[in-house]
């Protein structure tokens, strides 16, 4: 039996056997097994929490499982650390990126290099270059990576495992900040490196995607294997019904709104960079109207961060009358009275700027929600309390209460309640960045209705996405940034996807010829 | 095999174990330290720790030590729960007995009900000056917060030291280096028939109830807790990154100047060089050990009062030098440093993994 065993998984790049893994209060992958044919592109798929960020750690080394086996070519392995896994010839690029910010581009990708490695490559800076042509991933080796946007910090990592050689590259969502057009560049790397013989596994919660190019489908449920298929002969409607049960509709299209009353405007917003590597901002002007949602499409890195920031509060450097908030000057106000008046906002960062990791969920309501919780400066910590396990029933947020520390969450979970949270608030303005990155199907529904919900009672929704299918999907009019410059803004029913994807790329910008790169 | 494992929510049952466990630890070093010096361990620790609180009027000299390290220690917790590194109180305590006994002599021959309340008052607001200075340089020029408390601290010591041989020194003194005694009228009430047990310790205690409710019931206390742990989120939930470090520090100021002039206007009764043996350093542990929370302070700042007196028994019972108050100090929050480590990380076996 071993032998017909043995001679079964030697034609497999990668088996799993019955990998279980617990943590303290949660079974995360219970008895997987799968399988990689070499050059197979394959999807993970599943909700936040189904257990598929555990099980790609574990084969690249980073969670030792408490039980089953993993073979690799045939062969038995124990993937003690991620550096066994990239020896091995697995690489991986991570939802959460693993980068040191205040090393170069170069010198983060040298790190994770052994010194042969090294050393047959030669010139790094070079190689960076040279792959970056091929495969149209915009990188400079000598930026420094605290100046990149989360985008350009993606392209990073997967020029990370690129620069190795791999026989099997993992990676988790890697296209959720990308552009149609990036992601059509990634797609064919992937299936050139699929040509190669190399093995992909791909994580997303774009099933279009999966349909487009992935061979095979694996899709978990709370830690458990629910089906496999091949997504080609599927729609994206039907596995999404494998991933979350019944519940899950796919977005219908949504009927769009128009507002007459202007809310909020920008006037000539002209602001140079606050650190070298930033976008100055250059002339931006635009308006939103009560119950409308205005989406800006852009590549990551473009200006969206400082236009955020500008409008926020956070960055209070404007000069006046730039900014009016139902017809105030808003422009010279903190972040903390641009809320008062009714400005919400969803950063792109969760953890660490969208919540206070360490601190409770109750805690992080407080955050920005305080009207009707303090009076004479006192909490009512009981009603922000009450407050908070509402807002977790509402958005189903999965945690094990409004105790639970933010950054026990997972990522999607944690989006989740922090759009409640602002949502919560009845904003007239809310600005909102991704609002469904990372987030399972369901739970972009969920979100997706809300925002509506919030739009249809009146409220100037302004959506700064990556996703430009989200934007079509939700924003009635759309605009596009490039380069700190802002396109013209047009009804979403009087465009296309090509002409946002062109604007993505600078072709509204006329009068100065030089500005027309992308900033990437 | 044995190995590190990061908790995945920080252990509340580590974070009141580990200065417990770090107050063992220090007592085991001490033992075999002492047994180095052939000191008996066991009479070392009883003179050090037990004699203190034998009978009253040790308890009481405790109860002195106590105050002043427990209000410098209030302040500083609230300043380390914001991230603002002040190491200043010792010099915040200083300016606070310097500019307390400038007032105070200003009431040598008076019995004015206006003495005690005006000499208090001079001593919290040259404390918050003094620690205003620190703030607005890192406020304004992005200073190190640390490296500027530290060196005020010296320019206070040596201010104080100054006035004490020039322009506050008793012109009957015979030229000793110490203030005129203050009048009746300036000094701090006594709590007890015997004793020293001033109205300090009553500040102390008031305070350290304060500082708890505004962390705990406040929305300013609410502030505090999030701009110290995440400076971004604060920054994006609008919070005035201003106004809590002005606050914090003019707070933690305020209580050090209060400590400083509660000891000049309390058991000593006059300005003399030597004011304070270190409790603005000692304060930072009973901070740290007393979890940067009032309560917390409270408990550990009698701790750290225990010691002080154990030092001084241990010199004149045993002839143990002074300095091991210094070192058992040092030792302990090394101890408490390392301690805390498990409460966001945890030791597993790996053979309990497989299984």
């Amino acid at each position: 039996m071993s032998e017909t065993l043995k001679k079964q998984s030697s034609k497999f790049r990668l088996e799993l056997l019955n990998i279980t893994k617990q943590y303290p209060g949660c079974l995360a992958n219970d008895q997987i097994c799968m399988n990689l044919m070499p050059g197979e592109i394959h999807a993970l798929l599943g909700e936040n929490g189904a257990g598929k960020s555990t099980l790609v750690k574990t084969i690249y080394g980073v969670v030792a499982p408490d039980s089953g086996q993993i073979i690799w070519d045939g062969h038995e392995v124990d993937i003690k650390s991620p550096s066994k896994a990239r020896d091995l010839g697995i690489g991986m690029v991570f939802q959460h990126f693993s980068l040191f910010e205040t090393l170069t581009v170069s010198q983060n990708i040298e790190l994770c290099l052994s010194p042969e490695q090294l050393s047959s490559i030669g010139d790094l800076a070079g190689r960076i270059q040279e792959l970056s042509k091929t495969y149209d991933l915009q990188v400079d080796p000598t930026r420094y990576v605290h100046s990149l946007s989360i985008g350009e910090r993606q392209r990073v990592e997967i020029m990370r495992c690129l620069v190795q050689s791999v026989k099997l590259l993992i990676l988790d969502e890697p296209t959720s900040v990308l552009t149609p057009q990036e992601v059509a560049g990634l797609f064919d790397v992937l299936r050139k490196l699929s040509k190669e013989g190399c093995s992909i596994m791909f994580i997303s919660h774009k099933l279009h995607e999966v349909t487009e190019i992935c061979h095979k489908a694996t899709i978990l449920r709370g830690g458990k294997l629910v089906g496999t298929c091949s997504p080609a002969e599927e729609t994206p409607a039907t596995i999404a019904k494998m991933m979350v049960g019944d519940l899950a509709e796919q977005d219908a299209g949504y009927t769009k709104a128009t507002g007459e009353h202007i809310i909020f405007s920008a006037i000539g917003l002209n602001l140079p960079a606050k650190h070298p590597f930033g976008t100055s901002l250059k002339d931006i002007q635009f308006d939103m109207r009560k119950g409308e949602i205005l989406g800006i499409a852009g590549v990551a890195g473009n200006g969206q961060e400082e236009l955020m920031s500008i409008i926020s509060g956070e960055d209070n450097r404007t000069v006046n009358n730039a900014i009016t908030l139902d017809g105030k000057d808003i422009s010279t106000l903190n972040a903390g009275k641009r809320r008062k008046m009714g400005l919400a906002y969803v950063p792109e960062e969760r953890l660490g700027r969208g919540a206070v990791p360490d601190m409770s969920l109750s805690e992080n309501t407080l955050l920005t929600h305080s009207s009707g919780f303090v009076s004479k400066g006192l909490v009512n910590w009981n009603a922000v309390k009450q407050y908070a396990k509402a807002l977790i029933n509402d958005y189903s947020v999965k945690c094990h209460g409004e105790f639970s520390e933010a950054k026990s969450l997972s990522g999607g979970n944690l989006q989740k309640f922090i759009m409640g949270r602002e949502i919560g608030q009845n904003p007239k303005v809310l600005i909102c960045a991704h609002p469904t990155w990372g987030v399972d199907v369901g739970a972009a529904l969920a979100i997706h209705q809300a925002l509506l919900e919030l739009r249809d009672q009146g409220a100037a929704i302004l959506l700064i996405s990556e996703d430009i299918d989200e934007l079509f999907l939700l924003a009635d009019r759309m605009s596009a940034i490039c380069n700190g410059h802002l396109s013209p803004v047009v009804r979403t029913e009087e465009t296309t996807i090509d002409q946002i994807g062109q604007w993505m790329a600078g072709t509204f910008i006329e009068s100065n010829p030089s500005s027309q790169e992308v900033n990437a | 095999m044995i190995r590190v494992q990061a908790r995945t929510e920080q252990s509340t049952l580590m974070a009141f174990a580990s200065p417990v466990l770090a107050i063992v630890l220090t007592l085991i070093f001490g033992s075999i330290l002492f047994s180095a010096l052939d000191k008996d361990p066991v009479q070392a620790l009883h003179v050090l720790l037990i004699m203190p609180l034998s009978d009253a009027y040790n308890i009481s000299e405790m109860f002195v030590k106590m105050g002043p390290l427990l209000l410098c220690a209030v302040g500083l917790s609230l300043c380390y729960r914001a991230n603002m590194w002040n190491i200043g109180a010792e010099g915040q305590l200083l300016a606070g007995a310097l500019g307390g006994s400038a007032m105070a002599l200003q009431f040598v021959d008076s019995n004015s009900v206006f003495a005690l309340p005006l000499t208090l008052l001079a001593g919290v607001v040259s404390g918050m000056l003094w620690a205003a200075i620190p703030t607005f340089l890192k406020l304004n020029f992005n200073s190190n917060l640390i490296l500027t408390t530290i060196m005020l601290n010296y320019i206070a010591l040596y201010l104080l030291i100054w006035a004490v041989h020039g322009p506050l020194r008793d012109p009957q003194g015979f030229g000793f280096p110490e203030s005129a005694l203050f009048s009746d009228a300036t000094l701090l009430p006594v709590l007890t028939d015997q004793g020293r047990v001033h109205l300090g310790v009553v500040f102390a205690s008031v305070f350290a109830l304060v500082a708890w409710l505004i962390l705990s019931k406040t929305h300013l206390g609410f502030k505090i807790r999030v701009y110290g742990s995440d400076a971004p989120a604060a920054l994006y939930a609008g919070f005035s990154s201003k106004a809590i470090s002005w606050f914090v520090m003019l707070f933690a100021g305020g209580l050090a100047g209060l400590a400083g002039v509660s000891e000049v206007a309390g058991p000593i009764g006059q300005l003399t060089p030597v004011v304070s043996p270190g409790y603005g350093y000692a304060a930072i542990i009973v901070a740290y050990l007393g979890r940067l929370h009032p309560a917390g302070a409270i408990v550990a700042s009698i701790f750290l009062a225990i010691l002080y007196m154990g030092g001084d028994l241990a010199q004149i019972e045993m002839g143990i030098p002074i300095a091991v108050v210094g070192m058992f100090q040092g030792v302990l929050l090394f101890f408490l440093l390392a301690c805390d480590f498990f409460i966001r990380y945890r030791l597993v076996s790996t053979r309990d993994q497989v299984a």
